[in-house]
């Protein structure tokens, strides 16, 4: 394998942007990106993006986003219906048949210009489930309803998971929700997805997120400190909820122990916890220690622009790495219903 | 000075009367027996009983053939509160519980819903039935609700089905999906959709060359660089290429076929426009005719406010001088 | 091209109709999942990886369509990747599948795309009006048709060539028993007097709307050497994208399509196209875009593709026949049609095109496919013996 290594990052979120177009939200991140990546724009091997066209009601996102990527002359050029994290999975695949030595990775959204919890009811079975229209929110709180009843996991537990995420937050400008918060208040707050809190749900976020990575040829000369990628693996479950343990996420597993996660010694986990409780599972998955700082960054609870926020991740660990903070992260993405899909990708220093 | 605020619409994603989904064997079987008031599930590769039923094992791909039918009671082994049903999704009308319900004789519980009438009346664990719709004709909603069993109480077996259907198998179902959006223009977008209003046409030049883009998407797409500079061009312009169209119906200023669909490249421009042409027999339409716009008598904030281009009298344009965009 | 030498080693599709009522979604997928794996002499358990490719999810009304099928692809605790990448999308799947074993990441990998068409209609699909954009007020046609337009005028073809394009791979397909449409009495006549749609596109110059499904298990060199049937190797893959439109874009004969080409071809050592290949399987949804894209594939001068089209050069029994399958004016799964293009050519090298086979000489054959408005494209050249 060729080491790779990301060697910068741009993210811009919102709440709810209504000015920009899709093409005016991400062109400044793609901008800063590769200006951030030392390498001119056409000197970038390989260009991908993740977006989802139901997210912005019509068919054929991915071709508007590309007018924001200076795709002229013609580029190497792919395209994921995923989290970008995916299309940085892909993108390092095409690095290591020794094609190219660098990509631009992007991912967009925005998750609020629609009811986004209503929309990716259509991940489910489309004949037996979708009909039924139950919400990703609904799909996660049974989940959280199976853990509560396995009895290990309380929703002070959770509410921990969320005091905590929020207080980060503080700290991120890129968070739109923040607060200093403990988590007794939480706790007085109402239930509004039994069992879950309105705390314990990623906000809705518009976002865009670029990401440049190269091999150590490349790297070395136009980063000071790099964020190598030593491992990376994603899995996906079955589709069918009943049919998985939800107490556990059993691609999450899988997927760490191929990207070699489970040696452990992570400074910094940026987990796509989407929910409380998805942390909780997440960390018992990874087996991470008391040592690694869950999501410094505030994660997902903090903000979570849907096909961006895997990616931003791990822009994440990346950041502290490249700042000189800490030397060894683990990111993790996730789509599909109750933690379906996962991606694991442990990041170095020198 | 304070920008106009951003032009936002509403936008409707919905396939027409919804999508025809064919089923297939598992799905059919499923179907099927919810018609009939019956659940029925499927043995899967490692011994356990599945329902919804499917095709296929959920682990390893294998085939799956052996259909078992289950319940009709069950278990509650998860669930979640909607306080407030949605309209044209949810079939329930009053607030109800997403649940995890394990009916019996199946190993793997199934999504549905639960009816009761507030969410302490839920809890993991407790016994419940199925509810039948009155009228059943195939659908997931057939089994209109899990409702609570109080202690000692048995299913009672479903009422006849008070639809008119065959006791053919269930092949295909229709789903509405409806999705509504707000969609905004963006800033560059919208300043060109509101000069269209002042009866004027106003683009973007790129910053990096002498290129001007109308309509202006807010960057250049060969660089990605934001554009900044407005520049206004002419509403009068050379057609480049065109087609004639015979199908009917497409386009609420061209009633009548044939119609002609042109690329126009407005004077002062250099991305072609995609607009129709009129004033003249569809036959006579050509490669470099000069036209100019027909602006709408209301004007709006819309591509609508230039109905259509026709002849304005002056001599073709020679083929050296749109070459390069046709 | 990757340090791991990688072969095609199954290929399986359905039969393509315009709506299968007898399969789900799921069960449609898996017919050509099932029918490769079979030909590679494989189950799901032996597969590393799959890769799926289709055209936008709101063609069936499901978000991200892979999720729900994971484990109807067998793709359960695996990695799955879904690519969408408009009409080019199934030759980019195959490719994605392929730098997976190329990089020495996986030995066995499934890829699938597929369209069910019926589900809704490509129609609706392709032309979903979105507030503040120009209606495409005439269809995927009249945004073609136009393109078309512009070729006869800087060629200077005469009218009845993409007529004759249109009988060519529609009497291929009568050899295809999986093509969608098999028109036997088809001839120039019944082109040209077939419904004027969008001038100079007739009805007949168009291609259909299907459901069918693709499926391609590729190996590493040591799968393919222990596979039970013959393998086509993998002697370059290139893809090209360019933005939709800006200033002096020439849409008639894209810059990408060149680039991928030349791209493709030097990776392959191909030096002359129209010698160097027993056949090709291009992107031909609209009957003149095979003499348009003779000349971007550079199998002739600028100008001269139509000559070769009227000369027979493209037939099944020219010199260089393109689409001997009937190609995407026989069928057309859109999220397939790329993929299938893909295979097509694999079975031609593997010779396993059974009546469509062509003749062997050089023993290489091009895949194409293209989309979004003449700007994403894709390729690959496969052969019947390993790259050097």
């Amino acid at each position: 394998m060729r080491d790779v290594a990301v060697i910068s990052f741009a993210q811009e979120t919102a709440v709810k942007d209504r000015e920009r177009n899709e093409v005016e939200f991400i062109s400044p991140v793609v901008r800063d990106a590769v200006a951030g990546s030392g390498i001119a724009r056409h000197d970038i091997g390989f260009t991908i993006s993740g977006s989802c066209d139901y997210l912005s009601g019509g068919p054929f996102t991915f071709v508007q986003g590309l007018d924001a990527a200076g795709a002229w002359p013609p580029v190497k050029e792919s395209h994921v219906e995923m989290d970008a994290a995916w299309a940085l999975y892909e993108a390092w695949v095409a690095i290591q048949t020794g094609d190219v030595d660098s990509a631009l990775i992007y991912g967009f959204g925005k998750s609020s210009l629609t009811d986004i919890h209503e929309v990716i009811t259509l991940q489910t079975d489309p004949y037996t489930v979708a009909p039924l229209w139950p919400s990703m929110v609904d799909l996660a709180a049974l989940q959280a309803s199976a853990l509560f009843a396995e009895g290990d996991v309380t929703e002070r537990d959770l509410a921990e998971v969320a005091a905590r995420s929020r207080r980060d937050a503080c700290a991120n400008p890129f968070a739109v929700v923040s607060e200093e918060v403990d988590a007794d208040t939480l706790l007085g707050r109402p239930v509004t997805h039994a069992p879950l809190r309105d705390s314990d749900i990623a906000p809705v976020t518009d976002g865009a997120a670029a990401i440049v990575i190269a091999a150590a040829e490349v790297a070395h000369d136009v980063c000071a400190r790099p964020a190598w990628i030593r491992g990376i693996d994603h899995r996906v479950d079955a589709p069918h909820i009943g049919v998985r343990d939800l107490t556990t996420s059993a691609s999450t597993r899988r997927a760490g122990e191929e990207a070699g996660a489970l040696q452990g010694g992570f400074d910094v986990a940026e987990l796509h916890a989407q929910f409380s409780h998805d942390e909780l599972l997440l960390r018992a998955a990874l087996g991470l220690s008391a040592e690694t700082a869950i999501n410094p960054s505030g994660g997902a609870l903090g903000a979570n622009p849907l096909m961006a926020s895997g990616l931003i991740r791990i822009g994440e660990v990346f950041r502290r790495i490249n700042a000189g903070e800490i030397g060894r992260g683990l990111a993790h993405a996730t789509q599909g219903p109750c933690l379906q899909q996962n991606l694991v990708c442990i990041l170095e220093g020198e | 000075m304070t920008s106009p605020p951003p032009l936002i619409e509403q936008h409707v994603l919905e396939y027409p009367g919804g999508y025809t989904r064919s089923v297939g064997t598992a799905v059919s079987r499923y179907l099927t027996g919810l018609r009939d008031g019956v659940i029925v599930g499927v043995r899967i590769g490692d011994g356990r009983v599945m329902v919804p039923p499917t095709e296929y094992d959920p682990e390893t791909g294998a085939a799956l053939d052996e259909y078992v039918e289950v319940g009709p009671a069950g278990t509650v082994v998860a669930w979640t509160w909607v306080s407030e049903p949605r309209s044209g999704k949810h079939h329930l009308t009053k607030p109800f519980a997403f649940a995890l319900v394990r009916p019996d004789g199946a190993d793997v519980p199934m999504v549905h819903v639960v009816d009761v009438a507030a969410a302490d009346e839920m809890a993991v664990g407790m016994r419940v039935m199925p509810r039948w719709a009155s009228e059943r004709v195939g659908y997931v909603t057939d089994l209109d609700a899990w409702v609570p069993i109080s202690d000692g109480e048995t299913p009672s077996a479903a009422a006849v089905n008070t639809a008119e259907v065959s006791g053919e198998p269930v092949t295909g179902i229709t789903v509405p999906i409806r999705l509504e959006y707000e969609i905004n223009a963006g800033r560059a977008p919208s300043k060109y959709l509101r000069s269209l209003a002042e009866h004027k046409i106003i683009g973007q030049r790129a910053v990096d060359s002498d290129k001007v883009y109308v309509p202006p998407r807010g960057s250049d797409p060969t660089t990605g660089a934001p554009t900044t500079i407005e520049v206004e061009v002419s509403d009068v312009g050379t057609v480049t290429t065109f087609c004639v169209v015979n199908l009917p119906g497409l386009s609420e200023f061209a009633p009548e076929v044939p119609f002609v669909c042109a690329q126009i490249l407005l004077d002062g421009s250099n991305t072609p426009w995609f607009g129709l042409v009129q004033g003249l027999p569809a036959d006579e339409v050509r490669m470099g005719l000069r036209v100019q716009a027909v602006w709408a008598d209301v004007l709006v904030p819309d591509a609508r406010s230039i109905k259509w281009f026709e002849p304005n009298g002056e001599p073709d344009a020679p083929y050296d001088t749109y070459r390069e965009y046709a | 091209m990757g340090a791991v030498r990688t072969a095609v080693v199954g290929v399986g599709q359905t039969r393509h109709v315009s709506a299968r009522h007898d399969v789900s979604i799921a069960g449609l997928v898996r017919e050509a999942a099932l029918e490769a794996l079979e030909d590679a002499g494989m189950d799901f358990g032996d597969i590393d990886a799959v890769v799926v490719g289709k055209a936008p999810d709101t063609f069936e009304g499901v978000l991200m369509p892979e999720l729900y099928l994971a484990d109807a692809l067998g793709a359960v605790g695996k990695p799955l990747l879904r690519v969408h990448t408009a009409g080019s999308v199934g030759g980019s799947t195959a490719i994605v599948a392929a730098k997976l074993v190329m990089a020495g990441i996986h030995k066995r990998v499934l890829t699938v795309s597929f369209e069910k068409q019926s589900e809704s209609n490509a129609t609706w699909g392709l032309s979903v009006s979105m507030p503040f954009t120009a209606p495409l007020v005439a269809g995927a046609g009249g945004y073609f048709a136009p393109l078309i337009r512009a070729y006869i005028a800087r060629s200077g073809a005469p009218r009845h060539i993409g007529h004759l394009v249109a009988v060519k791979d529609r009497r291929a397909a009568l050899r295809n028993p999986k093509a969608h449409l098999h028109l036997p009495d088809i001839d120039l006549k019944t082109v040209e007097e077939s419904f004027l749609l969008w001038d100079p596109l007739r009805y007949l110059d168009t291609c259909p709307s299907s459901d069918g499904a693709m499926a391609l298990v590729i190996g590493a060199e040591d799968v393919a050497d222990a596979a039970p049937g013959p393998a086509a190797w993998v002697h370059g893959t290139a893809m090209r994208s360019e933005p939709t439109m800006f200033a002096g874009r020439d849409q008639v004969n894209p810059q990408a399509g060149r680039d991928c080409a030349a791209d493709v071809y030097a990776q392959a050592g191909i030096t002359n196209p129209r010698e160097d290949f027993d056949c090709a399987e291009v992107y031909v949804p609209f009957s003149w875009y095979e003499p348009m894209w003779l000349e971007n594939l550079g199998f002739c001068a600028e100008g001269d593709g139509w000559k070769l089209t009227e000369a027979g050069v493209t037939a099944p029994d020219g010199d260089i026949p393109w689409n001997p399958s009937g190609g995407v004016l026989s069928s057309n799964p859109i999220g397939a049609s790329g993929m299938i293009r893909f295979g097509e050519a694999a079975q031609q090298v593997r010779e396993r095109a059974g009546d469509y086979q062509v003749p062997l000489k050089t023993g290489l054959a091009l895949g194409h496919a293209y989309g979004g408005g003449s700007q994403f494209f894709s390729m690959w050249v496969v052969g019947n013996r390993k790259p050097e």
